[in-house]
Formats: C-alpha cells, structure tokens, sequence
C-alpha cells in the first residue's frame, strides 16, 4: 500500500502553515510537537502509521470553515478524524496533510422526543447518544462494536453498522439532517427534523464518504423507542451448510431478527476458551439468533426459530430464560476477537460482504486459502445480512507473516466479489482495501465516483489517497468526449 | 413541438441513445412509464428516452432479500411476485396515477427510485433511498456504468444508488436497479380514533409513535377528508378520524393493539381488509384524486364535487412532526386548503384552490424547517411556480455541481426539478 509522494514544496512551508492555522485556532488547538503527534499517527488499523505535518482542533464551525478555506488557499491536504477507531485506515495521517481533529465537538445540543431526535455535535460518541436518552426508553439504533469510542461524526463518515443493523439499517438509514463544511469553507445543512431532505440525497453520498466529501459538524440522528423485551437462542450445527439453511429459513419465514450471528468452529472454541460463555465446542457452526419487540411478539418468535432450527438439523439448542442468560449468550460472540487475540499475537480482521448462499463455498476456498497461506482463520459472521468477519491470525514478528496476512486478506476480498458480494460490509474502504477496488468497479464505475468528488472537492484536498486507487484530475475527468457516427446501434427502435 | 421517441431495448442501446443525443447536443425527456410525467417542471425536449423496454426481473432471491430487475420493470410485474413469497417494498411505494388522471398500477421500478416516492411506513421503514442497493445506468456523458452492490449491506465506494433516489432523472438514465426486500406482514390492524382536534390528534400519534409497540403508520384526516375516504367504518364517523396501523406476526398485533387502545383510549379497530383500504389511500393521496368508480358516488368521496377536487394543485409538505399542526393553520388561514396528516404529523397533504399565492403562502409558513413540493398542477403552472422547495444558494450550487460531474452538457431531463439543473 502506498500513500501519495508528499509533497516536499508543502513540507517546506511547515512553518508558515503551521502560524496560518494559529492564527484561526488559539493555544493548545494547534500541535505541531512530534512527540504529541505521536498520538495521531495511526486510528484502528495500526498496521499502517504515519506522522501528520501538523493537527489543528478546532472548536467552532467558523474555525473549521476557516481552517479548510485556509488550506484550499495554500493548497494544503487536510484529512479528519473522529475517535480514530477505523478499522479500514480512514483517519491515516499524510506527510504533508493537516490532521484535522474534531474531538472538541462533544456536546449533545437538542434532544426532541416529540420529534424522536437528537441534534449533536459530530464528536459525541456511539453510545453517548443512547445514553443521554435512555432515561426515557430511547436509543440510538446503528451499534459498532467501538460504541464506546467511536463518534457520530465516524459513524456518518463510515456509514457504520452493528450487530442490528439487518433490522435497524446502518447509519445512512438513521441520519435525518446533516451541517458540513466544503474544502473550500461553505457551510451547508441537508435535511433536518423533517423527513427526506428535499432535492438530491446529498446526505445519502456524504454518508460513507469517508471523509472525502466534507466534514460533519453537525448530525440530526432518529432515536427509537428500546423494544420492550430481548430474548436469544443459541443454536449448534454439525456443518456450517446447515447454519447458512437455517438463517435462509427463518428469513424465508418473514422473521427479520433483531441480530444473528454465526461463528465458526475456531472462533466458537477461542470464545469459549476466553469467556466460558457455555457453548458447545462440538458443533461446526453456532447461531445467536435474538428477537427483539414486544412480549407476546418474541415469545411466539421465538418457538418458531426453534422448531425451524431442528428442521434444518440442529444438533444443540438453547433459549434464552433470562436477561442473564441472554447476556451470557452474547458475551462469547462480543468477546471474539479479543480472545482471538489470545491465541494469537495478531489478527487481521476482514468484512466483506457475500450472498448468504454463498457462505459454504466461501468458507470452504477460505479452508484452502488457510492451508496455502500456512495461517490459520477463524469467522464471525452477521449472518443475517452475509457480512463475514474473517480474522486472520498472524504474527508480526515472524518475518514475512504480516504480507502473507494481507495477501490472505485480500484473496478472501476478491472471493467476496467473485461470489456476488462487496469488498466492505461496514469498516470502510479507507487504505485498506483501496487498491482492491478494481475487482469490484470498472474504470467507468470509478471514474464517475470520483467525479462526484470533484463536485465537492475539486482540489482533491480532502482526504486523498483514501477509496480510490488512482487519482485523477477533476480537469481530466471533466472532458466530454463526443463521438459523432460511431453509434453501435443505429437501429434502436424510434417513433 | 414534434416529439421523437427513442425506445431502446437493452443497457447497451440506451447507451448509444445518450450518446447519440450527446452528439446533436440535443436534451432527453428521460421516462419509464410515463405514469409520473405530470410531476416535476416541464421540460422542452425534442425526444423523450423512454426506458419501458428495458423490462424484467434479473433475479429474486427472497431469502437474500434482495430483487434485481430492469429499470423498465412494471410494479405490476414486480408486486405480485414479492406477494407470492409473501415480501413486499417496505417503503410503500406510493401510486400516484389515478392522483393524475391516470390508471393505476402503471408505474416502473425505475420511475417509483427516480421519484423517491414512499407511502405511510416511511416513518418505521424508511423511504426508496433507504431500500436501493445498487444501480446500473447511462450518466449524461453515454458511459454504462453501475453503483452500489447487490448485497444488503454495502459501504464500499460512494453510495450512488441513494443520489439516484428522487433525482428524475436528471443524473443517469437508469437500466438497472437491486433493492431491498423484506419480509410482508403477516396481519394489521388500525386503531381509529375519533372527534380529534388536529394538535390533539397529533400528540396521540406522537405517544403512539413513541411507544414500544412499532407503530408503522400514523395518519390524521380532518373531517371533510374522512368524508371522502371509501371505507365505510372511516366516512361512517361523521367527524375527524386519526388512525394507528399496527402490522406483523398475528399475536403480537393481537397484544400490540390491546395495549395501545389502553394508551391512546381508540373508538374502534379496523380489521385487515378496512385497514388495507385506507392506507391504500393515505399512500395515493386518493381523497384528492378522482372517485374510483360511479358505483362508489354517493357513498364516502366522489359525488357532486369531485371536478372541483381534481382541479386543485395538491402540494406534499414535509415538516418536523411536532410543527405539523402549526403549518397546517397557517396554510388553512391563508388559503382554500383542504388537508391531511400522515407521517405521525410530519407530512401533509394540502389540495389548494389554484391561486398565484400559494407557493409562498405555504412555503413562507414553513420557514426554514420542512420542505414543500408541488405534485399536481396543470403544466403552465409548474413552468411559473418552483414546483421542488427552492434550495439554499449553497445547496443549489453544489447540487448543480453533482449534476454536472452526471450530465456535464445537461442531456438527462434538464430542468425537471430546477432550472438550469
């Protein structure tokens, strides 16, 4: 993976951008000493890690506006960042890139029940939010599992999902209003308390961008009523084949499942060794699946789950009689990768998203995969919604191993595409996978994306080097070109 | 003005109908069906690109929850084929051909994302942007080109699919499109409340909406549109009527709507054909249409007034819920309005007796908080009145840039949602 040159004539003038960017944020908003850039220099892909030329924190909108007009002027690269936990190398410094950190917006400013919203500054976390309504029953539906840490501001940049997201949606479908500042300092608001934004979904293509269109100042987020009661079954399979029927057949039977996850016999065994949750270790695929809603609702749910898993051949099954139980169901499959972690010095974590037929097939090349590689894999797996977790277990200090990691890696991505699915379910493209994009877009594909780019960011100042694998001028990507009397159909049906 | 149409029948010839356009520099009136031609600005164009022809499911795979098909596809095809399976499109795509003078069921599955129309379960299910996965289609430059993915859960790229949800056309000619299917609930019930005030009426939808019981519509029709509705349990009231959908697995309705009726005190339960009927109608915004049929004349809407309904502009109004009742006044003070409430009090749904005023009167009540947009009115109006909310100068020109980086010489239907755009 290879970061754009810095560029040595921007490096040069550190100095001058540095007393630019006082001059908008006082005091301790602007670090310039390495040992306190330090703290920047990686988010949660700690695989790759880069000083920042410089990281300002600002703590208005204004500053921030300033901040990137400024920059836009003196043609300097900015990338932002939230929390810093991207596991797809979003947040990753530049050389000659102004870091621009939005830590400092972390107040929730209006929380409207009756409207069953929240308006928050971007550097409030995940959690935050739920938090500050659940004294009234209310939550804040996408979970990551870096809830604790990670930003709403992350979250819209990264279209985050969770664990409930095949029932709940992922950020996008959450996100009612938008405030976000352009490269070139504009400050503008999409949507708001009411439904639909009016004109084009803008809010829809600056979710996801990954920091490359704007940056999120402010977000208006939906907030649900928590269901009234939660209960799980825990459900064991002699083959993984018999897992994926299964998950088809409780969808087949109209039931959407607040979340269902599966877990491979590796990362069953590596849980279980971690948190003695009381699973099977006998069994070559686990489900978790839980109901969500009113009583009467995942009480009824709940049998039928059950009566569909023995059809399909369960060879272990238990429901859940209390929150307790429930709890210790979900502690093994929340504790997976740490205790991965355990049993390895590192582990790569993949999210490619496949077509849930697919999931034999996969898992099997994967086996082959594994065996090629000489490094061994354990899955976790939104079932629900074909979003694997492949972990990758490695050590970097083998010579050698952390490339062959990556090269897994990527060989279990393309398998993804070639099964019908996507590079990512919900990390991110980030670094990561930026140069597997060409397996799933054509040159066409990417060049209208990038165009959408140069709506927003004409300089390509934003976040560069981040998604897409080749860069392109927007002058060169504007060029129409018009080709008069080389129509392959002239015969196209007219009246 | 003489009218070609260019009617291709697959990606590839769609393709070169852009292109060939591109060459004589000459717009396109980009159109499925046609069935939602009377919804947006006019446009002058010589040659309509009509993209009926590209027709046909590519794949269903209910257990993927997931349907790719042409984007010429009609809902007739496509609805009938999810209820078999017993999935539907959670949004609720609304029908709006006989709001126009048309049949029903005329629509296109690329016309139903293009409008971005969705019906009452918008509040629970989100809207068409929430449920297209992936498109393929011909940008304004002739390239074939597709975005998003054909799995449910995606973030890999820009999520252009969401840009092409209510853009008309005027971004990429589509020939492809995957969206999201879900499970159709097993039953519904609606509680219908009776005699209620308009902010009375939208405080009980806001308990409902915030209680836990998964309120998926939520609707209020003043006294003269119940009037009109075709259910006899609805019209019957004689009065205001509010209503509550409740939907899904048998028991849990059962339970869910006992313990609402407790909360909210309902006047009665429609059971699941009543209620069927009268979201069917919510969604069309049938009380401002034509009578269905003479049969039903005489008995709930239609009748002696109904030539006068139909020449009405109907305005679709969104607005923070709570602010619902409010705008409402205001629109009813300033003008000859009537309306009703869906979207728990956020969207309203105004048939206004034509006057030059009532853009602004109804977008000035708005302030800065809600949009307003004008879906029915004749076509001299919707050339002089904005017929989408004017965009802030910020907004407008980087909407203009996102359209230009689609359709740099302004090919795709230019001008249908704003001028010059």
């Amino acid at each position: 993976m290879r970061m754009p040159a810095p560029d040595d004539g921007v490096i040069a003038r550190r100095r001058e951008i540095i007393a630019a960017l006082r001059a908008i944020v006082p005091g301790e908003g602007v670090i310039a000493d390495e040992s306190e850039l330090r703290a920047y220099e990686c988010d949660g892909l700690t695989a790759y890690r880069q000083l920042p030329m410089v990281v300002v924190l600002p703590s208005t909108v204004e500053q921030v506006s300033r901040v990137l007009r400024t920059c836009k002027a003196m043609g300097v690269k900015v990338v932002p960042r939230g929390a810093g936990t991207s596991l797809s190398g979003g947040a990753l410094p530049l050389a000659d890139g102004v870091l621009l950190g939005m830590g400092k917006f972390n107040r929730i400013l209006d929380i409207d029940f009756a409207n069953r919203c929240v308006v928050t500054q971007p550097g409030v976390t995940n959690l935050g939010i739920s938090n500050a309504v659940a004294h009234e029953g209310f939550y804040y539906a996408p979970d990551p599992s870096s809830q604790i840490a990670c930003t709403i501001g992350g979250n819209i940049a990264e279209n985050s999902g969770g664990v409930h997201c095949l029932k709940y949606g992922l950020t996008t479908n959450n996100v009612l209003g938008l405030e976000m500042v352009l490269m070139d300092g504009t400050v503008l608001r999409l949507g708001g308390k009411h439904l639909d934004a009016g004109g084009y979904d803008l809010m829809g293509v600056v979710t996801g961008s990954e920091g490359l269109l704007g940056v999120v100042t402010e977000v208006t987020v939906r907030i649900l009523r928590k269901p009234a009661t939660a209960r799980a079954v825990l459900i064991g399979f002699p083959t993984s084949e018999q897992g994926g029927d299964c998950v088809a057949a409780i969808i087949a039977a109209g039931i959407i499942p607040g979340g269902m996850e599966m877990m491979d016999q590796p990362a069953i065994h590596a849980a279980e060794d971690f948190v003695h949750a009381g699973y099977p270790l006998d069994v070559e695929a686990l489900l978790i699946v839980e109901l969500d809603g009113p009583a009467a609702e995942v009480d009824h749910l709940i049998d039928r789950v059950a009566e569909i898993a023995r059809s399909k051949g369960c060879c272990y099954s238990r429901v859940s009689t209390s929150e307790e139980e429930r709890l210790s169901f979900w502690a093994g499959r929340k504790a997976a990768f740490p205790a991965v972690g355990r049993i390895s010095p590192d582990y790569y974590c993949m999210d490619g998203t496949i077509p849930r037929k697919a999931l034999p097939l996969v898992l099997h090349r994967m086996q082959e995969m594994s065996d090629r590689y000489a490094l061994r894999v354990a899955n976790v797996f939104h079932a629900g919604d074909g979003n694997l977790h492949p972990l990758i277990l490695y050590d970097a200090n083998k010579p050698g191993e952390l490339e062959r990691a990556e090269a897994f890696g990527n060989d279990i991505l393309r398998l993804c595409v070639e099964v019908g699915g996507v590079l990512t379910g919900e990390h991110g493209v980030g670094v990561e996978k930026r140069d597997l994009m060409t397996d799933q877009f054509d040159e066409v594909d990417l060049d209208q994306q990038q165009r959408i780019k140069c709506a927003f960011d004409p300089d390509g100042l934003l976040n560069p080097g981040k998604v897409f694998p080749k860069l392109h001028r927007c002058a060169e990507l504007g060029r129409v070109h018009i080709h008069k009397g080389e129509l392959r159909f002239p015969d196209i049906p007219r009246f | 003005m003489t009218v070609t149409t260019i009617k291709p029948d697959s990606a590839a010839q769609t393709a070169d109908a852009v292109r060939w356009a591109l060459s004589e520099g000459t717009p396109l009136d980009v159109a499925g069906s046609g069935s939602k031609r009377g919804l947006g600005r006019p446009i002058q164009a010589a040659h309509t690109l009509d993209l009926s022809g590209l027709s046909g499911v590519v794949a269903y795979e209910a257990e993927e929850l997931v349907l790719t098909a042409k984007a010429g596809t009609p809902m007739a095809e496509i609805l009938p084929m999810l209820a078999e399976r017993r999935q539907q499109l959670a949004f609720e795509p609304q029908d709006l051909g006989p709001l126009f003078g048309q049949p029903e069921g005329q629509g296109t599955l690329g016309g139903v994302v293009a409008s971005g129309l969705a019906g009452p379960r918008r509040i629970s299910a989100g809207s068409a942007r929430d449920h297209t996965l992936g498109i393929a289609g011909v940008n304004g430059r002739g390239d074939l080109y597709k975005g998003g993915g054909k799995v449910v859960k995606n973030v890999t790229g820009y999520d252009v699919p969401k840009l092409m949800a209510g853009s008309f056309g005027t971004l990429t000619a589509l020939t492809e499109l995957t969206v999201k299917v879900l499970p159709a609930p097993e039953d519904v019930r609606t509680l219908l409340l009776a005699g209620r005030e308009d902010r009375q009426a939208v405080a009980a939808l806001t308990a409902a909406l915030q209680s836990p019981y998964d309120v998926s519509g939520a609707a209020h029709l003043p006294a003269a549109v119940a009037a009109r509705s075709d259910v006899r349990a609805v019209a019957a009231v004689g009065g205001a009527v509010t209503l509550v959908r409740v939907e899904g697995f048998g028991p849990s309705v059962t339970a869910r709507v006992a313990a609402l009726t407790e909360e909210l005190g309902a006047d009665a339960v429609l059971d699941q054909d009543e209620s069927r009927a009268v979201w069917r109608e919510v969604r069309d915004v049938a009380y401002f249409g034509p009578a269905p049929s003479p049969a039903s004349a005489g008995e709930g809407r239609g009748g002696g007034d109904d030539s006068r309904h139909i020449s009405r502009h109907v305005w679709k109004i969104s607005v923070q819920p709570s602010e619902g009742p409010r705008v409402a006044e205001s629109i009813r003070w300033a003008l000859d309005a009537e309306l009703y409430f869906d979207w728990g009090g956020g969207l309203i749904w105004a048939a206004v007796a034509p006057t030059p005023d009532a853009a602004s009167a109804i977008r000035g009540s708005l302030g800065t908080a809600g949009h307003a947009t004008l879906v029915r009115a004749p076509e001299d109006v919707r050339t002089t009145t904005e017929v989408f909310h004017p965009l802030p100068d910020t907004v407008m020109a980087l909407s203009r840039r996102v359209k230009e980086s689609f359709d740099p010489c302004g090919i795709l239907n230019p001008g249908r949602m704003h001028a010059g755009v």
